[in-house]
């Protein structure tokens, strides 16, 4: 792997995860709203996929979207600010967690709705297709979502159209509490394509490398005008569904698996060890991503709270 | 001025707008073929069917797919063949397509139209003839507009896909192949602008889609007694042109709602209830109301037929709110089904 890109996923990778755990903190301390569902453990997907696409590649996410978001370009003090409120938060303070969205970034958007993004995507592909750019679009979405109504007739539309999308499975073995052997006869998500012909492959991830790899190898092949794709994502989701889960499922083995599926403890044991960062270098990215997120904080506190005016005047588009 | 029907006035609108704003697509079901009304007939032949999609029978995925072309920039126009089958594409419609400008704090708009049509009168029973208009009606973000003849639907469907916002089209079945006279070409109606189709100083008629020709007849059949109603259709219920609509009441004192879906949690219903708020001093009668009674759409045809509101309905409705306070008039039922005592 080249080190600069090792290099900016391991940058990417450290902002995600100081950024959740900093809102699991505000979370508890109510300066953030809502249900939040943290990304911790799924980092070096967001990253690995985010970091390869441009600013006019469309991404749409699920509810559990702030890595993607901020992957994807969103201004770190932006999605801070609309996660406690703000008027300075990206969308105003009118979406909220779950509903995230940055067009400037080709941030499409999150939706709150498990499996009602997919569609969206589809949209937004058929229009680059219709546009005859080399663009795509990359959909979330976790193995939930693949037993709603929508993935189905969307993989289907997909593969019918042969759309320039790129499907990505963040499977992390649980729809909200439940497991997926209690949702699904279909272990792995890329089975439930194969019918429909369209390339897929299963990576560990937790292997950061092997999850860039796998899907630049499908973003070259979008780009030329292919489609679809499907890349199923292993993941370990290390927190609960949404913060304040009471994980009653949660295997106390877990723990222990943690230790061995951490996407960033891997990828910079990795980096050192291949020399793609020098082993004080990954000090000063945490720090500096430390130091990133507590100016997003004090950004947002100093952001002050929507007018009241704002939720009439933004229904309808003038 | 030109002779056409509604469905063609619909398909005319279609091409002209695709003609002129390479943005416009169309899909749905069996677009390209015409549909099975032709609403969209000579499209693919024109346009070809990269823009005049075929889909799947995958009305959620479909319309979410509009919803994203929509927020990409482009300007679709969708198809749901029967207003009964929006069932499953709801939750693109409602979640998605009606709050993402607002979610996104005005980054995103939806020029989307959703066309879809409803409505009794073809003995195609309770899952292909209901009018749900009213449940779009209470969803934030989403325009409803439901025009009761030719020259509206040509005006309004060009207005609608001019919109930045998600619009609901509902056309009427009944109302499809009957020859009108439009202009040519027919201009664009604006959204949230009521029309008065006959003056009259003695009572109100507010009539949505079909029940506005039933609601000229009615107006015709008073006028022989002396008596002048005055018939307004909204046209477009969400924005609603409740300055027009008030006027007319504050005049008259006397208004009939009439429409085609169930009473029971109908459009009618927020009708009545803005109308008694903005004139409530200068009415003289209860408002009265017209619609379905609170059953599915029978198919059987005399089931059917006594099931359909129209112009007899709205005429007694009338001659209750005229006759009001002369004497103790007995609740009027219309047609021969009672609505069951269990639910209502």
């Amino acid at each position: 792997m080249d080190r600069d890109v090792a290099q900016a996923l391991l940058r990417t990778m450290w902002r995600i995860r100081l950024f959740e755990e900093r809102v699991a903190q505000l979370k508890r301390s109510l300066q953030v709203h809502g249900l939040i569902h943290l990304s911790i453990g799924g980092e070096g997907v967001a990253a690995g996929v985010c970091g390869q696409l441009r600013d006019d590649d469309a991404v749409y996410s699920g509810h559990r979207a702030h890595g993607h978001a901020i992957a994807k370009g969103a201004p770190i003090n932006g999605v801070m600010a609309e996660l406690m409120g703000r008027a300075d938060g990206i969308c105003k303070g009118l979406g909220g967690s779950m509903h995230l969205v940055d067009a400037e970034h080709g941030f499409m958007g999150a939706t709150g709705v498990v499996g009602g993004n997919l569609p969206l995507a589809l949209g937004t592909a058929l229009t680059q297709r219709l546009n005859k750019t080399d663009n795509v679009t990359v959909v979330f979405f976790g193995d939930g979502a693949v037993q709603a109504g929508h993935f189905n007739e969307s993989i289907n539309l997909a593969a019918l159209w042969k759309l320039p999308v790129i499907f990505v499975c963040e499977n992390n073995g649980f729809a909200e509490f439940t497991s997926r052997a209690e949702h699904s006869t279909v272990e792995r998500v890329s089975d439930v394509v194969a019918p429909y012909g369209f390339e897929r492959e299963t990576v560990d991830g937790s292997d950061v490398p092997a999850v860039h790899d796998a899907f630049a190898k499908y973003l070259d092949k979008a780009r030329a005008g292919n489609g679809p794709y499907l890349l199923e994502c292993l993941t370990f989701r290390r927190r609960g569904h949404y913060e304040g889960d009471p994980e009653k499922y949660r295997d106390p083995e877990a723990e222990r698996e943690w230790l061995r599926r951490d996407p960033l403890a891997r990828l910079t044991e990795r980096a050192v060890e291949q020399d793609w960062i020098g082993s004080g270098a990954t000090e000063a990215i945490e720090r500096e991503a430390r130091e990133e997120i507590e100016e997003a904080v004090r950004f947002a506190r100093d952001s002050p709270f929507p007018d009241p005016q704002t939720t009439a005047a933004l229904v309808y588009a003038q | 001025m030109t002779e056409t029907t509604f469905v063609e006035a619909i398909a005319k609108t279609l091409a002209t707008a695709m003609r002129a704003d390479e943005r416009v697509i169309v899909l749905g079901e069996d677009v390209a073929e015409g549909g099975p009304y032709l609403a969209t007939a000579g499209l693919a032949e024109e346009f070809g069917r990269e823009r005049v999609r075929n889909t799947p029978i995958s009305e959620g995925t479909v319309c979410g797919v509009a919803v994203g072309a929509a927020q990409s920039g482009f300007k679709p126009v969708v198809e749901i063949m029967f207003i009964d089958f929006i069932t499953l594409a709801l939750d693109q419609l409602v979640n998605q397509a009606a709050k993402a400008h607002f979610m996104s704090g005005g980054q995103l708009n939806v020029p989307l139209v959703l066309r879809t049509q409803g409505g009794s009168g073809q003995r195609n029973g309770a899952q292909h003839s209901q009018s749900l208009e009213a449940w779009l009606t209470h969803v934030p973000g989403l325009k409803v507009v439901m025009p009761s003849n030719a020259a509206d639907a040509a005006g309004l469907l060009q207005t609608a896909i001019a919109d930045p916002n998600p619009v609901v089209f509902v056309e009427n079945k009944s109302l499809y192949f009957r020859r009108e006279t439009v202009p040519n070409p027919p201009p664009p109606v604006p959204i949230g602008q009521a029309h008065t189709l006959r003056p009259g100083n003695d009572i109100t008629i507010i009539a949505l889609s079909r029940l506005v020709g039933d609601a000229l007849e009615a107006a015709d059949k008073l006028a022989k007694e002396g008596v002048e109603a005055e018939v307004i259709d909204p046209r477009t219920l969400v924005p609603l042109d409740l300055e027009t609509l008030a006027q007319s009441v504050k005049r008259t004192g006397r208004a009939v709602i009439a429409h085609e879906a169930v009473n029971a949690g109908g459009f009618g219903a927020e009708l009545a209830a803005q109308l008694q708020a903005a004139a409530f001093d200068y009415l003289e009668a209860p408002i009265q109301r017209v619609g379905a009674p609170y059953t599915p759409v029978p198919v059987s045809p005399p089931l059917e037929d006594a099931y359909r509101p129209g112009a007899r309905e709205i005429e007694a409705s009338a001659r209750i709110a005229l006759e009001w306070g002369e004497y103790d008039a007995e609740p009027w039922e219309h047609g021969a089904i009672a609505t069951p005592q269990t639910t209502r």
